[in-house]
């Protein structure tokens, strides 16, 4: 179990910062964040997926990856989190669909999964206009590179609220978050 | 070397142990002896962290967890992509890099034969002549309670 590839260049300073970073995210939705990351990648991971992933995961929490070999040594070694192809509390996973993840219960709606969507770019411009908790009026975001129908799953998986699946946004070395109360509008 | 090697074959278990043993100060000195070691990257740590040391009452009784141990450890890279591991007692992170990278450059099988005699050598013949400075130091006190019945 031995990987090519480093992880943070510190590991305590960037994994701080990357958690910053996330949590920005998380109460800004639509606000673009940046993150620090390991100098070199497995292929697979793109620069801000990865750091999310050494900051986030951990052998608490069962990772559902698809990114190739690479990405899982990697993820073994620096994360030493559990690989599982179901119940994971983080899925990192082009195949896989919104409306299908665990979304937690009633009683227990903190066990909804996050989902680490890899888009191609995210602009703070016009596209998806968000609204919810943490925007004042209204935030837009230029998102390509999503599934299609990407929009209409997520109204539906709004309205299972508290439960949901929360998204983190990942192109390049940016990201930004979706977590489940945000409205998405196209246009 | 052959692929045992590189997954943790006898030999390299040999070297580990020794090196895990060995100061920072000591592996320092042997390796200056060589030509500069290769340039490397840090793949992760040297970091200290706990482990949980387990034991066992006699050979058939039942694990107990021991007490939380020191350890650091370090997993460094070279230029040709061979990765050494080094886990050392204690918190000595020069100690564990050190380890770490003497373990990838005896993986090489050009400079395995020189690390070998130069460092692994003289720090395992080191080790064992205190090994036994000790046990004779030990052996020394050492009580005969069968002589002791004769002497009564």
């Amino acid at each position: 179990m031995t990987t090519p590839f480093p992880g943070f260049a510190d590991p305590v300073l960037d994994g701080q910062a990357c958690f910053r970073a996330v949590l920005n995210a998380m109460s800004r939705p639509g606000r673009v964040q940046q993150v620090i990351p390991p100098c070199e990648l497995p292929p697979g991971l793109s620069p801000a997926a990865a750091a999310v992933l050494l900051t986030l995961v951990d052998a608490d929490t069962p990772l559902r990856l698809n990114a190739g070999p690479d990405a899982e040594a990697w993820v073994r070694f620096h994360c030493g989190c559990p690989l599982v192809s179901d119940g994971a509390a983080f899925v990192l996973d082009a195949a896989a669909e919104l409306l299908t993840l665990a979304c937690g219960t009633e009683e227990e709606p903190q066990n909804g999964t996050t989902l680490i969507l890899e888009a191609s770019e995210l602009q703070e411009s016009t596209g998806w206009r968000l609204t919810g908790p943490g925007i004042r009026d209204c935030h837009a975001l230029r998102v390509t590179g999503v599934p299609p129908g990407f929009v209409a799953a997520w109204a539906r998986n709004r309205a299972r609220f508290p439960c949901g699946v929360d998204v983190i946004l990942t192109a390049g070395d940016r990201l930004d978050a979706l977590p489940r109360t945000v409205r998405i509008e196209e246009g | 070397m052959d692929g045992a090697q590189e997954t943790g074959g006898k030999e390299r278990r040999r070297w580990m142990a020794v090196l895990a043993r060995a100061s920072a100060g000591e592996i320092d000195a042997h390796l200056a002896a060589l030509p500069a070691p290769p340039p490397y990257i840090r793949l992760r740590g040297p970091e200290t962290g706990l482990v949980m040391v387990r034991g066992r009452a006699g050979g058939d009784g039942a694990p107990f967890n021991l007490g939380e141990m020191t350890v650091t450890r370090c997993a460094v890279r070279l230029a040709d992509g061979r990765v050494g591991h080094a886990y050392c007692a204690g918190r000595d992170a020069r100690q564990a890099e050190l380890a770490a990278l003497v373990d990838a450059m005896l993986l090489d099988p050009e400079s395995h034969s020189q690390v070998e005699s130069r460092v692994i050598a003289p720090l395992a013949q080191a080790q064992a002549a205190r090994r036994e400075a000790e046990a004779r130091r030990a052996a020394a006190t050492r009580v005969q309670f069968f002589t002791m019945t004769q002497m009564r």
